[in-house]
């Protein structure tokens, strides 16, 4: 597939925002049973703030894909069969959840609606940070399924897809939380440390799982099947336009199989070890900067993970492009 | 239920492009129009088309096969391109199978094209909605036309006739029968979308000569007197045996 | 506020012209703009169909490319490089009456028109005629002159326009060297019912696409050798006797006694009894048939008589004879499928199988129509009999050297199998089948010039003999492209293909003015093109700058700026096909069926865009102008008003009823062929879908050489002057007339010297191999291979780059190569490449292909272009990566110590595929984007539409 950066921006944004929400979330649930120490409401707004930003821009980036922006509304009405119809419905859903959390400890509007039996309080900010998660969970299906739903796009069609954006995702927002800790609530950056490092872990077999599972892919369809003429030797002599179509423009990437396996290997780089190596560092010399860094590194990782995720899927419509004369 | 479609004969197809500049003539100053084109008289010129004609060789010299294949939307009947549409404007009728696109719904997402392993649709990128072809839905519904001109324009044009339109859910329409007596096959079968679109492979006429047609009994040779006959000359048994 | 008009829907019917197919359409209009075109359902050519080029007639018709106004060369600016300054209509023709009237008072063969694609010879012709110019020809002569004239001469019809296969009917065809004929839309109608109908297809081509592809047998064949692979199979067909005996005794020359005594004067000829009383253009029954009965020589068609075939006999004073059948036997004796295989390529058994398939479904699987039909010599018939085995071929025969000899070998293999002018065999159409060789005859003599008066004769004919050749008393050439010389002596269509570089050399004399319409002579339509631009620049003396050009004044007529109107000094902006009345005449080319004559016309659908001017009307005007007879009412003043006036009025002679139309003639439509002119007949026309169809009776329909009914109703109707049975010549005396001049005997004209033993050669009266004359003169070893191009057929020549919906399927092209053969040469698939011949090279990409014979590598013809012309811009895909395989054919061969025309010996046919090249990678240094040669790109000229602004709407 040819790698549009709409989507390249829009997946791996969210991504961040959700992962962010979700260790916001995660500290606080952990404080409320007070299995951590409990953090001013000014940090999750912060945070919810900051998740807000990268789903928007997500958003944003995500408009540059449409032919036709200003119809986008139009994308909620299929949502019984339609995964991208439910991505549109989910994200604003989870972008208010989102502000609605962050407005509540901003606000510092957080009455206690019920109390557990174990005398833990069940306050607003619990009950919009559950719908929350819920909500992020279901985007990263969502997002996942857009990909994964397509049967004959192999290299997506597989559990896996929905897994990895939701580790990738996990793991790039847990990062981010890790240096937002370091900057504005200590005590969580190395809780949040070490879940960044098993979510990068769970990402790392999840991806690598991926990437053997794809190396193996034998394609179901093939030219035999494509045009119906049984025999093993068929070769395109003309597909029939000469200057380009949409067809090869949309799910081609126009790339070297070298540059392919390159970036495979850049964003293995990218995304794993490096950033896990340089936020161990960052908490180790307590540097917030270093964490940054150590999120930036993987966030270009991620673009370029994205990027091969595209590029990696060989279309079955490719069959039919494959030559000019 | 009704599912018209195109049955293609590949055994007369030549390759000769009719249906596609037909199509896109049709098509381009009408309902599903325009097909913009870009650097139409640039550095490698493009644009939206319906149906397009590719080649494919199968074999080795001196066994070769030339495969002229056309293609467009198949209308299957499985779509895997409606129900991903987010907005509805992809979608199939019920009354005649045939699947179309709303361009005042749709936004340009792509999306379904993606779903669509036939690589059957174009995104306009002047209009940037997507489009296919409509099986020329305006014109076989076209009352003010001929009963004759009730058909989609490629298979008007086409000279070969290698474009057949019908009911494929009748099993006595003309593309019911030829797919059934002509080995008629869908594309890509293992995805399961049920293309209504097949194509017809080649079929071979031989000749089968036995010997004695060769040497008939009305052969003029006969008559001119020169039927092969051995020299003189050459040996015989009278040169070995007096008996 | 203005309320909205509603729009304006319009269908009006009318003719195709993207090519020279001649369907008819339908121009669907909205507010009198083009918004569809299909084709005419009531059309008896394309019965609704259309193709590729049809359906994109609008972007034709709009293309930004188009020529909207007369234009003059810049004064001081170079030839070729396209500067040019609009003039109006009015400084036009007072520029050319002026030259043209000086020109026709002083030595009216210094003006010469040539035309290509076009279909309006019966006006051009005329027009040259009557200016007195020999100097005419249209494109045949470099396109398939040799088909036209092999057939005609052997059976007095051909295919293209002329006849065809009979589809319907046949059980076996083999199509041979055939990509995407003339006869596009209606071919493939019949191919596809053919092969429904269960019919055996076989395709004989180098290269397998198009119809090749959807053939039951591709038989890949190297290029140049079909006439091996044709006499292999006519030694097949005789050694086993599966040749139609009754046919050929009645319908051939193949009884006919041949005079064997090596010392006559008429050596070769046949033998005849009495001279017959009438004298004329036609085969009199006089020649003689060794009778089997009574074991003597009689006249042929004796009642109750039957010839011997095979034998050899001495007459009564000691001529030894043979029937010409026997020498054909003599003839293809070692001509065995083992001795072809080394030369075509394919396996012996093949040929051998194809040779019984032929002869066993001819003679096995007989058609009998109830058709009672009485012949010639008054015999009656009840049924008409079919072999149905049809055959088709084209260019893959006629563009070689050898290609004429090739063709009336398989004209005889036609004859053979019985198959001419019988159902499921090959059928003529009207104005065919015509004698051999047809009536019209060129001057023989240069005083047939003269100043002020129309040329006494026509400017092309069909020689019967030396006598008939157009030469001065020295057998030099009256004719600028040195056509019915005895260089060529049968280029019946002419030699547009060496007019250029005659007239630059001056050899055999310099003109002044040379018109083209319709032919892209600076590109496609000539070889060794880039030498050939330079010789449209070329100064009478390279000192002076501002001297003189070697061909003075070039004035092209063209509808779209191509890279000829580059060269012209005066450019006239044609209209296109939907802004012009046109004529598809009997006089030309009409478009016959098999069941009987038909014609149609082009009626304006559009008004001319810009100053666009049908030629037609230009020449009307000019012929006026110039007060040329035709043209002018005995006071000089002027006849017709426009061009429809003319063709309803105009008559070959006064009285003669025959006009440019054949239908609805006669003062009120009710008479056909001949008769007054009438006033309403392009109303007619315009009523009947453009056609007028003209059904024979069914007992017309088939044997019209000897048909007696059909032949008189052909008298009758004036479409051929005699009524003779046209006898299929197996054995061809006119042939053999040349070579007995060369011998030096008879008493005929004499070839001079240094083409005596040319003419010796060539003119052989039956049919034999020899390699093309290029093959003959090149070092094989070093170029191996054999390069050919092929038509697409979603495009037309190279008219069609201009339009945006066609180029967008062929933007560029690449050589074809087996891959076998690339891979042995080091080449990748897309590898860039030098093609290289003896005489030139070029860069290219190369394409592996497993459906092209290993020795063959082959080009789509005329994709690539020239920088700028066709107003795309100057690194479109055609310019860039696109290359014209033109440039490493030659024009000429040399010859002894001069040069000689890269030309068929016999009709002057372009040998275009029988160079020979070798392939090479580009050298590592080089890192090639673009192919090779490249050309300055063109100026744009005044006039043209923006091609950007255009294509964006
Ligand atoms: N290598 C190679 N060369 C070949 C051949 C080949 O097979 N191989 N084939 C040869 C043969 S058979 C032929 S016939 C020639 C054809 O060669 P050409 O006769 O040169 O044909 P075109 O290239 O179509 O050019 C015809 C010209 O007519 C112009 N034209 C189009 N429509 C109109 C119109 O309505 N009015 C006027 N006035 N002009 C118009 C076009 O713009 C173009 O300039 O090419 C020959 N050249
Ligand atoms: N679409 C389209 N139609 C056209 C034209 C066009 O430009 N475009 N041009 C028109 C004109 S002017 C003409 S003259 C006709 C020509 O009609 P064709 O004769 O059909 O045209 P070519 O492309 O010259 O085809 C020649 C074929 O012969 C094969 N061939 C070459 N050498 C040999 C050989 O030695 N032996 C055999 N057996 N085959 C050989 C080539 O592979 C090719 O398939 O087409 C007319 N129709
Ligand atoms: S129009 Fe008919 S013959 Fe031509 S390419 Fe299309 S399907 Fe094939
Ligand atoms: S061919 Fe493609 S676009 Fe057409 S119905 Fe099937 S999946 Fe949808
Ligand atoms: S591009 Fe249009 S038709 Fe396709 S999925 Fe998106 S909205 Fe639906
Ligand atoms: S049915 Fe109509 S829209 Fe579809 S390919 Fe044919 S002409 Fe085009
Ligand atoms: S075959 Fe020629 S005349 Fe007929 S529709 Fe096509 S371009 Fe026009
Ligand atoms: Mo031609």
């Amino acid at each position: 597939m040819h790698p549009a950066f709409s989507v390249i921006f829009l997946t791996t944004l969210i991504g961040v925002g959700q992962g962010l929400f979700l260790a916001l979330f995660t500290v606080e649930s952990y404080a409320a049973f007070d299995l951590l120490p409990k953090q001013d409401g000014r940090f999750y707004a912060f945070g919810s703030a900051l998740a807000l930003g990268f789903l928007v821009a997500g958003l944003i980036a995500s408009f540059f894909h449409l032919g036709h922006p200003e119809r986008a509304w139009r994308s909620a009405a299929k949502w019984r069969t339609s995964w991208l119809s439910r991505e549109v419905i989910v994200l604003p859903a989870f972008m208010g959840m989102v502000f609605l959390y962050g407005a509540a400890h901003f606000t510092g509007y957080n009455p206690t609606l019920a109390t557990l039996p174990s005398a833990v309080p069940v306050r607003l900010t619990l009950l919009l940070g559950v719908a929350g998660t819920v909500l992020a969970f279901a985007l990263f299906v969502c997002t996942g399924m857009i990909y994964a739903c397509l049967r004959f796009l192999q290299e997506w069609h597989t559990p896996l897809t929905v897994i990895n954006y939701t580790l990738l995702g996990g793991a790039s927002g847990f990062l981010l939380a890790t240096a937002l800790a370091a900057l504005a609530a200590p005590e969580v950056t190395r809780f949040y440390a070490g879940w960044t490092m098993i979510l990068a872990l769970l990402a790392l077999v999840g991806r690598t799982a991926s990437l053997l599972r794809n190396a193996r892919l034998k394609p179901k369809s093939t030219l035999r099947t494509a045009i119906g003429v049984k025999h093993p030797r068929i070769v395109q002599k003309a597909q029939g336009a000469m200057g380009g179509s949409f067809n090869t423009r949309e799910f081609f990437h126009g790339r070297s199989a070298a540059l392919l396996r390159q970036v495979k290997w850049i964003f293995l780089l990218l995304v794993f070890p490096l950033p896990v190596g340089l936020l161990a560092s960052g908490v180790g010399m307590d540097s917030p900067i270093v964490m940054l860094i150590a999120f930036a590194v993987q966030y270009l990782g991620l673009l370029a993970e994205r990027w091969f995720f595209f590029a990696q899927a060989n279309h079955p419509q490719n069959l039919y492009y494959q030559a000019v004369s | 239920m009704t599912q018209l479609a195109l049955v293609i004969d590949l055994n007369v197809c030549v390759g000769c492009h009719a249906c596609v500049t037909s199509c896109k003539e049709w098509n381009t100053s009408g309902q599903a129009g325009p097909m913009s084109d870009f650097d139409p008289y640039g550095a490698d010129p493009t644009g939206t088309f319906f149906n397009r004609v590719q080649t494919f060789e199968v074999g080795e010299f001196p066994n070769t096969e030339t495969v002229h294949f056309p293609k467009s939307c198949l209308h299957c009947e499985e779509p895997p391109c409606v129900p991903v549409c987010p907005t509805g404007a992809s979608y199939k009728r019920a009354e005649d199978g045939i699947v179309l696109v709303d361009y005042d719904k749709c936004i340009g997402c792509k999306y379904c094209s993606w779903a669509c392993p036939y690589g059957a649709r174009e995104i306009d990128e002047k209009q940037k909605v997507m489009k296919k072809c409509t099986l020329c839905v305006d014109r076989i519904y076209d009352t003010t036309l001929a009963e004759r001109d009730r058909k989609p324009a490629c298979v008007l044009a086409c000279p070969t006739s290698a474009r057949l339109f019908g009911d494929v859910h009748d099993p006595e329409s003309e593309v019911s029968v030829a797919i059934r007596e002509s080995g008629g096959y869908p594309l890509m079968p293992e995805w399961g979308t049920q293309p209504a679109n097949h194509y017809l492979p080649r079929r071979k006429t031989k000749l089968r000569i036995h010997e004695d047609e060769l040497v008939r009994a009305d052969n003029p040779l006969k008559v001119d007197g020169k039927l092969p006959k051995p020299a003189k000359a050459e040996p015989s048994l009278d040169d070995v045996t007096s008996w | 506020m203005s309320v909205p008009t509603p729009s304006v829907q319009e269908v009006k019917k009318t003719t195709c012209y993207m090519c020279a197919c001649r369907c008819g359409i339908r121009v669907h209009l909205v507010d009198g703009q083009v918004r569809y075109i299909d084709g005419n359902p009531d059309h008896p050519l394309n019965q609704g169909v259309i193709c590729a080029k049809g359906s994109s007639g609008i972007m034709k018709q709009y293309s930004p490319a188009r020529l909207t106004r007369p234009l003059l060369r810049k004064q001081g600016s170079e030839r070729g490089a396209g500067e040019f300054e609009a003039i109006s209509w009015e400084q036009a023709f007072s520029i050319l009456s002026e030259r043209l009237a000086k020109i026709r008072a002083t030595d009216p063969k210094k003006f010469a028109l040539f035309t290509g694609r076009d279909q309006m010879q019966a006006l051009t012709g005329l027009f040259a005629r009557q200016f007195g110019t020999p100097n005419y020809a249209a494109h045949g002569g470099f396109c398939s002159v040799n088909m036209a004239a092999g057939m005609i001469y052997t059976i007095g019809g051909s295919f293209w326009e002329f006849g065809g296969p009979d589809l319907d009917r046949a059980k076996l065809f083999v199509m041979i060297g055939t990509a995407e004929d003339h006869h596009s839309n209606p071919l493939k109608i019949a191919i596809s019912k053919f092969k429904r109908n269960g019919g055996r297809f076989v395709s004989i081509n180098p290269v397998r696409t198009g119809y090749s592809a959807i053939a039951d047998e591709w038989v890949p064949i190297r290029p140049g050798t079909d006439g091996a692979l044709l006499l292999a199979i006519i030694h097949e067909i005789i050694a086993q006797g599966l040749y139609d005996r009754d046919f050929l005794v009645r319908y051939t020359n193949a009884g006919q006694l041949v005079n064997l005594d090596e010392k006559s004067d008429e050596f070769g000829m046949f033998l005849r009894t009495e001279v017959p009383e009438e004298e004329g253009c036609f085969d009199p029954q006089n020649k003689l048939w060794w009778d089997r009965a009574s074991n003597k020589a009689v006249i042929t068609h004796t009642e109750g008589c039957d010839p011997f075939l095979l034998g050899e006999f001495t007459l009564s004073d000691g001529t030894p004879v043979k029937p010409s059948f026997q020498l054909l036997a003599d003839r293809v004796k070692d001509y065995t499928s083992e001795w072809a295989e080394g030369l075509t390529g394919i396996p012996a058994a093949t040929i051998k199988r194809l040779a019984y398939e032929m002869g066993v479904t001819a003679r096995d699987q007989k058609i009998e129509l109830p058709i009672a039909w009485t012949d010639s010599w008054g015999k009656e018939h009840d049924t008409v009999t079919g072999n149905p085995v049809a055959f088709h071929a084209m260019r893959g025969l006629a563009a070689h050297s050898n290609g004429f000899h090739t063709i009336r070998a398989l004209a005889i293999l036609m004859s053979l199998l019985g198959t001419i002018d019988r159902p499921g065999g090959f059928r003529h159409k009207a104005p065919f089948p015509r004698p051999i060789p047809p009536c019209a005859k060129t001057p023989n003599t240069p005083l047939a010039v003269q100043p002020n008066h129309p040329l006494d004769g026509m400017a092309l004919g069909w020689p019967a003999e030396p006598d008939d050749l157009f030469v001065d008393e020295d057998g030099k050439p009256v004719r600028i492209d040195k056509a019915f010389s005895w260089e060529y002596p049968l280029s019946v269509h002419g030699l547009m293909h060496n007019v250029i570089t005659n007239a630059w050399r001056g050899d055999p004399y310099r003109i002044d003015t040379l018109l083209i319409f319709m032919a892209n002579m600076a590109w496609n339509s000539t070889m060794n093109t880039a030498e050939v631009r330079k010789m449209l620049n070329d100064k009478v003396s390279d000192k002076d700058e501002q001297g003189e050009y070697k061909i003075p004044f070039i004035v092209v007529c063209d509808a779209f700026q191509s890279e000829m109107t580059a060269f012209a000094d005066l450019v006239l902006p044609d209209t296109t096909y939907l802004e012009r009345h046109d004529v598809m005449s009997m006089l030309d080319r009409p478009i016959s069926e098999f069941d009987g004559p038909v014609d149609s016309v082009r009626i304006p659908v559009l008004p001319p865009t810009g100053e666009c001017k049908p030629f037609q009307e230009v020449l009307i005007e000019l012929g006026t102008r110039l007060k040329l007879p035709v043209f002018v009412k005995k006071d000089g003043t002027r006849k017709y008003r426009d061009y429809p006036d003319f063709v309803t009025n105009y008559e070959t002679e006064p009285g003669s009823g025959i006009g440019f139309l054949a239908g609805w003639r006669g003062k009120g439509g009710e008479k056909f062929m001949r008769g007054e002119p009438n006033p309403r007949q392009w109303e007619m026309y315009a009523a009947n879908n453009c056609v007028y169809h003209h059904e024979l009776p069914r007992s017309y329909q088939y044997m019209r050489n000897w048909n007696q009914g059909y032949l008189e109703w052909s008298q009758r109707s004036r479409i051929t002057r005699y009524a003779e049975p046209i006898l299929i010549h197996l054995y061809s005396e006119v042939l053999q007339k040349f070579r007995l001049a060369a011998q030096g005997k008879g008493i005929t004209r004499k070839p001079p010297e240094h083409l005596k033993q040319r003419i010796e050669t060539y003119f052989d009266p039956l049919p034999f191999y020899f390699d093309p004359l290029e093959v003959q003169a090149t070092d094989t070893h070093k170029y191996p291979l054999a390069a050919v191009t092929q038509r697409p057929m979603a495009m037309y020549h190279s008219w069609d780059s201009q339009n945006a919906w066609l180029r967008q399927i062929h933007a560029h092209n690449y050589l074809f190569i087996n891959a076998r053969t690339a891979r042995l040469a080091g080449i990748a698939d897309d590898d860039w490449i030098w093609v290289e011949s003896q005489w030139g090279k070029v860069r290219c990409m190369a394409r592996h292909s497993e459906a092209v014979e290993p020795g063959t590598v082959w080009t789509w013809n005329a994709i690539g272009k020239a920088a700028g012309a066709w107003n795309l811009t100057p690194d479109a895909n055609e310019s860039k990566l696109g290359f014209l395989l033109n440039h490493v054919i030659s024009e000429e061969l040399p010859e002894g110590a001069g040069r000689i025309s890269n030309s068929d010996p016999v009709t002057g046919q372009a040998a275009w595929y029988d160079v020979r090249v070798r392939i090479s990678k580009v050298s590592p240094g080089e890192t090639a984007q673009t192919s090779l040669p490249q050309f300055a790109p063109l100026n744009p000229i005044p006039g043209r539409k923006s091609a950007r602004a255009f294509g964006r709407t």
